[in-house]
């Protein structure tokens, strides 16, 4: 990367810090009122207690639940795409990973409130701590996903770390300026600094992984480990884990398209990158669709008395409409847009990710409500249709992760520098050229 | 030093005290221990349903209702109308089933879901936080979730307790209990008194007897000799209710 292109990618990656353009103030605005809709719906609802959602006595589990692996499942794709990246040493990562990373941990702070939202007595979550019963997947869960939250923000803050310094310097001495200072924990790049983070950024870059399956496959065994028909399945934690990934990728895409975008940063996350996270959303889209036939066929070659008749819920009857839209529309129709060659690469990729995390949002729909709704006492079907409550609080969470975002990348670089620089080396003095450059055009 | 009582003898004598004093103490207690290991456990409920002479009225479902004031929503004991292939119909009651091995409590997450030393599955609504896992886990959907609050209670002063939790707390679950508030008086379940065609019958295996208020049968020849089943017993929950087969054909008009 020669001295202008550095320079540029260091500018872009910086220039969000504390700006704020007439269309930073907006979307925050925006993001901010669906946000505090969101809360108005919940404390409604805390007030009044668990009658004012959907929720009834044969289906006690709905939005909040599905919500729940839906926003931890995005989590897990940007934890698990940077941390792919670093280990197989993908020297195209630079502008990604702090992206990615960014995106876990905000979906990841907005999931894992899921649970709490859904509690009938909120009062008494700590309970579970107090009380913890190790043989409870409810416990499974706290303590898979209060380990995988730390695992992430350090995941985050790692790389962070060299950038915080390089902000640091480019201050001039403010309050502003020591809280980087502190945060930068005296990084001034020293060999032994720099030997000390590779190390700790490869160890959590190996112990996310396992961490993330863990999550997810806690998660499925929140369903499996019940008798209910079309739950009680050996797939569900693997088919929950590449689910999380194909949303989380799709996620990573349009995240990284946005602010592609916005922060202008074309020059370095260039075509070739959506290529490449396309690949990925196209093997973990076909990954998916094989474990899907293998759980349905196993389950449905057989029929077993409890599984038939939610099957048939699900093919053929109520829920038939939104199986066949997700098969088609969630998931056969953006792998065939993703994988196809020629034009509009960007834009597919956008399109192909967009319908894949709703298909996802609503295979968990199609997950929880008709193993809930199914007569588990023969002849008694339940029926279950959202409120406004649940379905304000779904937005004001879900605009909770650009608000997240945004409002992160105004104090941070949004592309790591240090990684680029360690990718691509420091320049030499001025004069010098440097070998191909790295942004300077991509393969389209 | 003759006169002053040594700081060793005074511990000794303080220590002997109170060793005695924890003896006298003990003794009692020790015994009574003994007598009850020699009863060994007092009872464990089961339940016999005859569905030969259930005509589907529901007086059961009231009389629970009426006992734990509940809404009319909340069916602790549910009467299913079941159609058969054949064209037939017929009436099954289904309380909770009191499992032995109960997939309510394995998953709970925070031990508000217990078993008592008389086989009844009860729940503590102080410690019950609201996550309905036990719900799903259920294969019997016995377990009802108080999404509003309760209706109000007579009896002001009435505190509720696992084995009559009445008033129901908003936030938590409840479910039928077998009525071990009022077996402890030596009363009959509510929806066994409250049964007009006496189909249902509330027994000990321990005495191995039962009773639908009106005749009292040996358990274990009454379960074998009427073919009775438990339902679902195939998922290894070991159900504490027995069904007898039928459609209401011992019924007389």
């Amino acid at each position: 990367m020669d001295h202008r292109s550095h320079d540029l990618y260091v500018a872009r990656a910086m220039w969000s810090i504390g700006r704020g353009d007439a269309k930073f103030w907006i979307s925050v605005a925006v993001l901010s009122s669906l946000v505090a809709a969101g809360f108005y719906a919940y404390v409604y609802q805390v007030q009044r207690g668990l009658w004012v959602t959907g929720l009834n006595q044969k289906v006690s589990w709905g939005f909040y639940i599905i919500n729940c692996v839906f926003f931890i499942g995005i989590s897990y794709g940007g934890a698990m795409t940077s941390a792919i990246l670093r280990l197989t040493n993908a020297k195209w990562r630079a502008p990604l990973t702090r992206i990615a990373e960014a995106t876990a941990v905000a979906a990841l702070l907005v999931g894992a409130i899921y649970p709490i939202i859904d509690l009938g007595r909120p009062d008494r979550f700590l309970y579970v701590v107090q009380y913890a019963q190790v043989g409870s997947p409810v416990v499974w869960d706290l303590v898979a996903i209060s380990t995988y939250m730390l695992a992430s923000l350090v995941f985050l803050y790692l790389p962070l770390i060299p950038d915080l310094a390089t902000t640091r310097d480019s201050m001039r001495p403010s309050l502003l300026r020591r809280i980087y200072g502190v945060l930068a924990l005296g990084w001034i790049g020293t060999v032994g600094q720099e030997r000390t983070l590779q190390r700790g950024i490869a160890i959590m870059a190996v112990l996310i992984i396992p961490l993330a399956i863990s999550v997810h496959s806690v998660l499925a065994w929140l369903f499996a480990v019940t008798a209910r028909g079309g739950w009680h399945s050996t797939i569900f934690a693997p088919l929950f884990v590449l689910a999380a990934m194909l949303s989380g990728v799709a996620a990573v895409i349009i995240v990284v398209a946005v602010f592609r975008k916005v922060y202008s940063l074309q020059q370095f996350i260039t075509a070739k990158h959506f290529r490449y996270l396309s690949y990925l959303l196209i093997a973990l889209g076909m990954g998916y669709v094989y474990f899907m036939v293998s759980e349905y066929l196993t389950e449905g070659y057989l029929l077993d008395a409890s599984t038939t008749p939610v099957l048939e819920a699900i093919f053929i009857g109520t829920y038939a409409p939104a199986f066949w839209s997700f098969s088609v529309l969630g998931l056969l129709l953006p792998l065939v847009l993703a994988a196809l060659p020629g034009r509009f690469l960007i834009g597919r990729a956008c399109i192909a990710s967009g319908l894949v995390i709703a298909g996802m949002w609503l295979k968990r729909f199609l997950i929880v409500v008709p193993g809930m709704a199914e007569p588990v006492m023969p002849w008694d079907w339940g029926r279950y249709a959202p409120t406004w409550v649940e379905v304000t609080i779904t937005i004001g969470t879900a605009a909770a992760i650009p608000l997240i975002l945004i409002l992160f990348f105004r104090f941070f670089p949004v592309m790591s520098v240090h990684e680029m620089e360690e990718v691509e080396g420091t320049p030499e003095p001025r004069g010098v050229v440097l070998v191909p450059s790295y942004g300077s055009g991509g393969d389209e | 030093m003759t006169g002053q009582v040594s700081r060793r003898q005074l511990l000794g004598t303080l220590g002997g005290l109170g060793a005695g004093a924890l003896a006298a103490g003990f003794v009692p207690i020790a015994f009574a221990e003994a007598e009850a290991a020699d009863t060994g456990p007092k009872r464990q409920w089961a339940m016999v349903i005859d569905m030969r002479k259930c005509d589907g009225c529901k007086a059961c479902t009231v009389a629970c209702q009426e006992t734990h004031h509940l809404p009319t929503n909340f069916e602790w004991i549910k009467v299913f109308e079941v159609h058969d292939k054949q064209g037939g119909a017929y009436f099954m009651p289904r309380p909770c089933f009191q499992c032995e091995t109960a997939p309510c409590l394995r998953v709970c997450p925070v031990a508000a879901t217990f078993k008592t030393d008389e086989g009844v599955v009860l729940v503590d609504q102080d410690r019950c936080i609201g996550c309905r896992m036990c719900m799903a886990a259920c294969p019997y959907g016995a377990r009802y979730f108080n999404y509003a609050d309760p209706p109000v209670v007579s009896n002001p002063f009435q505190k509720p307790t696992p084995e009559f939790p009445v008033p129901q707390q908003k936030g938590t679950v409840g479910k039928c209990m077998f009525c071990v508030h009022r077996s402890v008086n030596g009363e009959l379940p509510a929806c066994v008194e409250g049964c007009p065609m006496k189909a249902l019958w509330i027994g000990d295996l321990v005495e191995d007897v039962a009773t639908n208020g009106d005749e009292t049968v040996r358990l274990s020849t009454f379960i074998t000799e009427n073919d009775a089943f438990r339902y679902k017993e195939e998922l290894g929950t070991g159900p504490r209710v027995y069904y007898i087969a039928g459609h209401g054909q011992l019924l007389d008009f």
